[in-house]
């Protein structure tokens, strides 16, 4: 047999130790590598300008006496005056209804999805989890107002908002704590099965605890993304301008139903109030971002 | 075209772990240097260094000198791609590109290389897989994906791969390890044929391997866990196995090792 | 319920379908057990998988409320619903409305959002797994995360008020040069902002931390093995990511970009503020303005009270839920096993 002969490149007399890579492939990396670091900047540019545009326009509204204690009730549109506190109020009471409804029953399904789910119906679930968390906003609306508004009389308000809600955050509440549950290391199951402890008790008070500040994590990450939901209040309830605390009727603002009103402002009144509410509502959701990746640093898993 | 390398004073380190201790050899021209050693001792380090792939873990550097015919490998104008262009290396689990064809996969570094004439890269294709002894296998399936092939034919097929290109080296780690013994058989066989013209270092777990193939073998040993490891000696393979200088390397080969 | 005490180790076959109660009762392995204790456990499995089964039924559930508040209004339609341009339902006697231009701009924007968007998320991807500094890759994976956490009415604020402006100058230089492709031509609108063009724009920054985030994960999953031999050929760094990270990445990039498509496909907020309503049929013009499924039911969402109108727009709604359910499907089924959510 004969050797390798291999591709008889040319090679000069007296080669160097090792071969130069040739200069169109070092151009062709160092383009790459530019294109790439470019793309980076161009995603940074969107978010610094945004921010920017937020923070500078929305400013002078949150220096304000008056914009977090007060509502807009009895303000003209052209005064400088009033603020959002029942903006706000509506903003988190909406939250706060979806997350006690949307969090057990996603806890509870993940678990089944990791502890019980076998077969067929554990990957529908799972598949439908994925398709839930692709449905629209405007969709879930328009869900919630057919079955329950139309079909079942209910009258408009918040709590239908956050019946809505429900829908949009469970995907997300079920794939964190899915993902929790499956970094929980299965030794720690097993012993205490072996100590005869029954698997509902197990997940309760061994998996679940040990997966309990990821879980949090994953809620507070979902709560962020719910407040700036906009589709939903405007399908579901009404604007008002004064401050109403029954979530299960009557008109009730929220940030993003403030600011939509308030484009039909033709005052500049009305760009203030538009970005001081877009600046709050930012203000808010960074707190439940921060706080979540504060959280997530202490979730990890002892192996 | 088979080079020699030369190792002066070099220490290896994974960030702050001190992974080999000032090891000093020679690896000669068309020849098979085998090292052997414990598990853990740096045997893989050591050949990692030799092109330059070490330093793709993070943190992970080295100290001294790599002199592959007379110059460093690690001087700062040279270009660790170049480095590895020159020498190639085959892995302990077969790495073929899954999704590429067999022929894609041994012409790959050619490709690299700005190769187009489809028929230069269909010759060396040939002649690359006869040198493999892998040709009679698959030369009816060249279009087939090269992650189709049985484990030791995704080996020769790396090794073809490796070859294809030329280079002046050819490292090997424990390329035989996940292989039946028909295989290693193959391989053993062919790095004897290779040697003619290549300069070749190998890691083996398999004393008889050593003992077999290579021309020279360095033992390289650890004190204890958590220690640097260190080459203990190198010398022919006949004498390491025969009459070896030092007690360690007598009690590791004749497996009186604790 | 049934009686049978849980004792597998997790991961162990079990039998298929868990809330069917078993017609064989097994005998109690530990007679001494509490009895409360057995009730526990099946009343918590009851819980679990009623909790999974209504995520089944919550999907079965839109299809079916929006399919039967649709039916009575398109059974009254005296348009063809799929191909006439008009949406009409002023006069609830006489309804006529289809979706061919909703369709159409929403395809447009979303298609042209999902072109921009596309290599931008590849460079980004490629960048935060193969070019960023170790120590830097997670905190700026998170700076692009942070982009999908800006609210979309926030976007479209910032899209027809500051981007709008800035981008006219581009739209009006394609226009008068490209103006002879038919996408650069001039649309039915009056002007050059406020176009599908400048929501297209708007949408791809919505919709590029998502197709960024899966193509990073799956890029990052890459065997190290397949890097290694890549590299131990002589490859650079770019030749590496064509060797061994894109061959094993695409189809996670692919499925990225898909969900991408679907979040495009549903946005509403920000594409009813920026882009604005035209009188006159779409054009097939990005400079076209008009409404998407989504925009058009949030515009009309505040007259909802006669039944037969508001069934014109939910069959919009179930359109656009059909349309969604199909894209994120096939997200799921290119990705395979390598990509989650
Ligand atoms: N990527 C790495 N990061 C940190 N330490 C490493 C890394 N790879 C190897 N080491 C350490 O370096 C030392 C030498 O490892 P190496 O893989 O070279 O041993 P080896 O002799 O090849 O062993 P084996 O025969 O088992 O393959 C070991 O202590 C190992 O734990
Ligand atoms: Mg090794």
């Amino acid at each position: 047999m004969s050797t390798v002969t291999g591709a008889d490149l040319e090679r000069p007399a007296s080669e160097p130790p090792t071969r130069r890579i040739s200069l169109s492939r070092r151009i062709k990396d160092n383009v790459a590598t530019v294109l790439v670091s470019l793309a980076f900047l161009i995603a940074v540019v969107p978010l610094v300008w945004v921010l920017v545009t937020v923070v500078s326009r929305g400013a002078p509204a949150l220096f304000s006496a008056d914009w977090w204690g007060t509502s807009l009730s009895g303000i003209l549109p052209e005064e400088y005056e009033g603020g959002v506190y029942h903006a706000i109020y509506g903003t988190l009471i909406q939250a706060l209804i979806a997350t006690v409804i949307a969090v057990p029953i996603g806890i509870l399904a993940a678990i089944y999805l990791v502890e019980y789910g076998r077969g067929a119906l554990a990957r529908t679930t799972s598949f439908m989890v994925d398709i839930l968390a692709g449905v629209p906003s405007i969709v879930a609306a328009l869900f919630v107002f057919a079955a329950f508004i139309s079909i079942l009389g209910a009258p408009q308000s918040a709590f239908m908002v956050s019946l809505a809600l429900v829908l949009l955050m469970l995907p997300v509440v079920i794939r964190n704590t899915e993902e929790m549950l499956r970094l929980v290391p299965d030794r720690l199951r097993e012993s205490a099965y072996a100590l005869g402890i029954p698997k509902w008790k197990t997940i309760l008070r061994i998996v679940l605890p040990t997966a309990f500040s990821g879980t949090v994590t994953g809620v507070m990450l979902a709560i962020a993304r719910i407040m700036g939901e906009t589709a939903p209040v405007l399908v579901l309830v009404g604007y008002s301008r004064a401050i109403n605390y029954d979530p299960f009727q009557g008109n009730m603002a929220s940030l993003p139903l403030l600011m939509y009103s308030e484009l039909s402002n033709p005052e500049a009144a009305g760009q203030y109030r538009i970005w001081g509410a877009a600046l709050t509502l930012i203000i808010i959701i960074m707190i439940f971002q921060v706080g979540a990746s504060l959280l997530s640093r202490f979730s990890a898993i002892p192996k | 075209m088979a080079k020699r390398i030369d190792l002066k004073d070099v220490d290896i380190y994974y960030g702050a772990f001190h992974a080999v201790q000032n090891v000093n050899l020679t690896v000669i021209p068309r020849s098979v240097t085998a090292f052997i050693g414990p598990s853990g001792c740096g045997k893989s380090t050591v050949l990692r260094t030799l092109n330059r792939m070490h330093e793709e873990i993070a943190g992970a550097r080295v100290e001294g000198e790599i002199l592959l015919d007379g110059e460093n490998i690690y001087d700062r104008g040279t270009d660790a791609v170049a480095v590895r262009r020159t020498i190639g290396m085959v892995f302990q689990m077969p790495n073929p590109f899954p999704t590429m064809s067999v022929r894609d996969n041994v012409v790959a570094g050619l490709k690299l290389q700005g190769v187009r004439d489809k028929k230069k890269l269909d010759e060396v294709c040939e002649a690359s897989l006869r040198g493999a002894n892998l040709w009679k296998e698959v030369k009816d399936r060249l279009d087939k994906p090269g992650g189709g092939l049985s484990g030791g034919q995704q080996q020769r097929l790396c090794i073809a791969r490796a070859i294809a290109v030329q280079p002046d080296v050819l490292l090997m780690d424990e390329p035989c390890s996940a292989l039946d013994p028909i295989s290693t058989l193959a391989i053993e066989d062919l790095i004897a044929d290779l040697k003619k013209e290549y300069t070749i270092v190998i890691v083996t777990h398999n004393m008889q391997q050593a003992a077999r193939v290579s021309d020279q073998t360095g033992f390289f040993n650890l004190e204890a866990t958590g220690k640097p490891g260190h080459l203990v000696e190198i010398d022919d393979t006949e004498k390491i196995f025969s009459n070896p200088t030092q007690q360690a390397t007598e009690d590791y080969i004749s497996g009186r090792f604790g | 319920m049934s009686e049978r005490i849980e004792q597998r180790a997790p991961g162990s076959e079990g039998e298929e379908d868990p809330i069917v109660p078993s017609s064989s009762p097994v005998p109690e392995s530990t007679p001494r057990r509490a009895p409360s204790s057995r009730r526990g456990e099946s009343v918590f499995r009851f819980l679990a998988s009623g909790s999974g089964v209504l995520v089944v039924a919550a999907i079965a559930l839109i299809g079916l409320f929006l399919l039967i508040q649709a039916v009575p209004s398109l059974m009254a339609n005296n348009a063809n619903f799929f191909t006439s341009p008009e949406f009409s339902t002023g006069d609830a006697n006489n309804l006529s409305f289809g979706i061919r231009d909703l369709f159409l701009v929403t395809v447009f924007s979303s298609v042209f959002a999902l072109v921009l968007a596309m290599p931008v998320a590849l460079g980004v991807a490629l960048f935060l797994t193969n070019y960023a500094p170790k120590q830097l890759s997670r905190p700026f994976a998170y700076v692009v995360d942070l982009l999908a956490a800006v609210p979309s009415i926030i976007y479209g604020l910032w899209g027809i008020l500051v981007l709008a402006p800035a981008i006219e100058p581009i739209a009006r230089w394609l226009n008068t040069n490209l103006g002879w492709i038919f996408l650069f031509r001039t649309g039915n609108l009056p002007v050059l902002s406020g176009t599908i063009f400048t929501g297209g724009v708007v949408l791809a920054v919505m919709i590029l931390p998502i197709i960024t985030a899966v193509s990073r994960e799956v890029f990052a999953q890459t065997p190290r093995f397949q890097i290694e031999a890549a590299k131990a050929l002589g490859a650079t760094r770019w030749e590496v990511i064509r060797m061994a990270t894109l061959p094993y990445g695409r189809s996670g990039y692919i499925a990225g970009s898909m969900l991408g498509l679907g979040r495009a496909l549903g946005e509403t907020i920000a594409v009813l503020i920026v882009i604005r309503a035209s009188t006159s049929p779409m054009t097939f013009s990005l400079f076209d303005g008009g409404y998407t499924f989504a925009s058009l039911i949030a515009s009309a969402a505040s007259e909802f009270s006669q039944p037969l109108p508001t069934g014109a727009y939910i069959s919009a709604g179930l359109v656009l839920f059909v349309l969604t359910f199909v894209v994120n499907a096939l997200a799921r089924v290119i990705a395979g096993g390598k990509v989650n959510g």
